[in-house]
């Protein structure tokens, strides 16, 4: 996965003094591929805001259980899809976010539109943190390790002495005020609410792999032996590449915490990083829209698998185990028919379309 | 009222005239053939040994339907899977109010996730019918009036087993060992309660264990070495049976007060050893398939059949079918008292209003009992001792009635 082959040509392309992507000629039924790229991101942003009046609070409820996964998956693709280190640890990230958000709207009463930030700054402190020890590791080291801290966070969370804070197995039940918009219903407001943080964290991804930082990111991804002899600082750049990983997560995870209302050390096992991996690798390592099909996919197929195991089996208990084979072959499927994520899928076919 | 008028009136105004009687008063979910019933239980996850209760209820309400359902409805139960993840369980429970307009959920299973669509059942004020876990907080009427509880709650049986050590062992060393959660220490919780200061003076040793150990044999090399000569035993089947295995390795051999959950023989007693078992000090509410008392036990049989006819893949060794199977029957007795009248008030109504209903499946004696105060329906229990074959039942059915606040 972390091999040159990518053809991320957009990345390539920030070098000052800026030339014309020789890509960006290229036309789809007339339209070149910068156009193409305006208008679906348009499109998207059309669809984002207007949908949630289309749908009853059920369906906008799922939609901004999607926003934050998207985040958190952004977040985990700017650490092993650009900058190629593994982490199978993300989920211990989004529980300290949803933590730092629930402690502070149960022990000191803050607001919850107050809450992101710090959980932001928390989890970029403990992403750093981590990563400065552990970036002396590499590849499925590191992806060990950070495991470890997926598989311990539950248990700390649990942890007798922390009790006070964290409530334990009880976990926190977070109150919330009604939506301050007359015209939005609770749910509505909530999904604006996240949709304002992930268009913010969405933009910022965006110039970030553009720019200085996103060259040197990539640049320890490809060959960081070559990486080092240019003048880039692999283990500062690691870290802090860990620590804004940190920040996606725990905003994510602050998000969830506000939007389920609840926050147990169930929420955050091992199973759900995971879970963040194949949302990340299904939408597509190193691109950015991905971020969004990965996190829907994590949401809505496992869902559908249940409907239609129910469908086929009549609501059956008994055949729920198929659920979650049903998930898998999904996966599978989705794997082999595209191989680079459902973004590298469509990109590659755009080039073929394009003369 | 509706039928007379279906009589002498033409067939079509009468349907009109039906979907409108039923849409003012009933819940959502509830027509004429049928009541919507929700529920969410981990068939995925790590507490995925749990799910035959799922399978068993569902098997219970295909029972109800091929005999004529309730009151003329049918059943048509919808369970989902939450893989015993909060966010996961009120994603689902939102689908099975919002979506699929059930009119009750019913035998949610697990703490942290019942947690986490607590407010929410009651903001939505759908009944959150006989919640599948023994924490404490789900009887509280006034606070959450739309939450009732099932099983006897951990802390009671907490209490019974500290009343029995100050009446049996009032200058023992006692050890306990429990499970590092809610369950673990909402049981410990009941036992320093009925003991109160005693708890200090005799409890010697303290150890607690994570339901992901591989095991617990160093807890208990540890607690023997305490010199206690009671052992209170909090723990799921899985590692009550390593503890007893240890124990007899290691010649340890307290009086061993051992908790409910565990006490079975399918799960613990046989994979220990039955002579290692012999002698544990346990209370149950539910009658064990394995145990001989019950072979001709009229309840356990009809249990059988059901099993049989029923839920043919489920396991007619495992104590948590007879758990469904006895837990469905308070919903089923609830929908039948209700009548026609299916608004989510007067389910609720129904609910809280047991009077000694005899619960199928649980010891002689014990009966359900709720009211407006009440939200516990299942509150007595027997203590029991193994045998080597069986649990034998000593002393009364005793009631534990903690009143809801």
């Amino acid at each position: 996965m972390t091999t040159s082959t990518l053809p991320d040509t957009e990345m390539k392309s920030g070098g000052a003094p800026r030339r014309a992507n020789p890509a960006d000629r290229l036309r789809v039924f007339g339209v070149s591929l910068p156009w193409i790229r305006r208008v679906s991101i348009l499109i998207g942003l059309a669809l984002a805001l207007f949908l949630p009046f289309y749908m009853e609070g059920f369906g906008v409820f799922q939609l901004t259980q999607v926003l934050y996964l998207s985040i958190a998956v952004l977040g985990l693709n700017l650490l092993t899809g650009f900058t190629g280190q593994f982490s199978l640890g993300h989920s211990a990230f989004m529980a300290i976010g949803a933590y730092t958000a629930g402690i502070m709207m149960d022990q000191w009463e803050v607001p919850y539109y107050l809450t992101i930030v710090p959980a932001g700054i928390v989890c970029f402190a403990a992403g750093f943190l981590f990563g400065l020890p552990a970036l002396r590791l590499e590849g499925l080291y590191l992806a060990l390790a950070t495991f470890a801290l997926a598989v311990a966070a539950p248990q700390l969370l649990k942890y007798e002495h922390f009790e006070p804070f964290t409530g334990g197995v009880q976990g926190l039940d977070l109150l919330k005020p009604d939506s301050p918009i007359a015209f939005l219903s609770n749910d509505q407001w909530w999904y604006y609410f996240s949709l304002f943080f992930g268009v913010l964290l969405f933009i910022a991804a965006w110039n970030l792999v553009r720019g200085r930082t996103g060259r040197a990111m990539i640049a320890i991804r490809d060959n960081p032996i070559a990486a080092s002899t240019m003048g880039i600082n692999l283990s500062l750049y690691k870290s802090v590449t860990f620590g804004v990983s940190g920040i996606y997560c725990g905003v994510a995870g602050a998000l969830s915490a506000i939007v389920v209302e609840f926050i147990a050390p169930e929420s955050f096992t091992f199973i759900f990083a995971i879970l963040l991996l194949i949302g990340m690798v299904i939408g597509g390592i190193a691109s950015i829209p991905a971020a969004i099909i990965g996190g829907a996919f994590i949401l809505y197929v496992p869902n559908f698998s249940e409907m239609a195991v129910d469908f086929f089996f009549g609501g059956d208990p008994a055949s729920k185990a198929l659920v979650w084979i049903s998930f898998g072959a999904a996966m599978i499927i989705v794997v082999y028919i595209m191989p680079m994520g459902v973004a590298g899928f469509v990109k590659r076919n755009l080039r073929r379309l394009a003369r | 009222m509706g039928k007379m008028f279906k009589l002498t009136t033409g067939a079509a105004v009468a349907f009109v005239a039906g979907v409108g009687v039923a849409a003012a008063g009933n819940a959502p979910g509830v027509t004429d053939t049928e009541i919507k019933i929700g529920n969410t239980n981990p068939y995925s996850g790590p507490a995925s040994v749990y799910s035959t209760i799922g399978k068993s209820i569902s098997a219970c309400f295909n029972q109800v339907n091929a005999e004529g359902g309730i009151n003329g409805r049918k059943i048509n139960f919808i369970t989902y899977d939450d893989g015993y993840s909060p966010p996961k369980t009120k994603e689902q429970i939102r689908k099975l109010v919002e979506k699929d307009k059930v009119a009750l959920t019913f035998q949610t299973l697990g703490t942290p996730t019942n947690s986490a669509i607590h407010k929410y059942m009651n903001k939505k004020k759908v009944p959150h019918l006989f919640v599948a876990t023994g924490a404490t907080k789900w009887g509280q009427p006034k606070k959450f009036p739309w939450t009732m509880g099932f099983q006897p709650n951990y802390q009671t049986i907490g209490r019974i087993f500290g009343n029995y050590i100050l009446q049996n062992h009032p200058t023992s060393k006692v050890a306990v060992l429990y499970q590092n959660d809610d369950y673990g220490k909402d049981y410990v919780i009941g036992v320093k309660d009925a003991m109160g200061d005693k708890y200090k003076q005799q409890v010697v040793k303290e150890a607690s264990y994570e339901v992901t150990d591989p095991t617990v044999a160093s807890q208990i090399i540890s607690l023997k070495n305490s010199g206690a000569d009671v052992l209170v035993n909090i723990s799921i089947p899985k590692f009550a049976a390593q503890a007893i295995k240890k124990m007899d390795a290691i010649g340890w051999k307290p009086t061993h007060l051992l908790n409910d959950v565990a006490a079975t023989i399918a799960s613990t007693y046989k994979p220990a050893g039955l002579e290692k078992s012999k002698g544990i000090i346990s209370v149950t509410y539910l009658k064990d398939p394995n145990d001989p008392e019950w072979k001709d036990d009229a309840e356990i049989k009809e249990w059988r059949a059901f099993m049989t006819k029923y839920y043919p893949k489920g396991d007619i060794n495992n104590a948590f079918n007879v758990y469904g199977w006895a837990v469905c029957s308070l919903m089923i007795n609830v929908l039948e008292r209700a009548g026609n009248d299916l608004s989510r008030d007067n389910i609720m109504k129904m609910a809280a209003s047991f009077k000694k209903f005899r619960v199928r499946g649980t010891l002689p004696g014990i009966v359900a009992n709720t009211g407006p105060d009440d939200f516990y329906p299942v509150e007595q229990m027997q203590m029991v001792r193994f045998d080597g074959k069986g649990n034998v039942r000593f002393g009364p059915v005793i009631s534990a009635e903690t009143s809801s606040e």
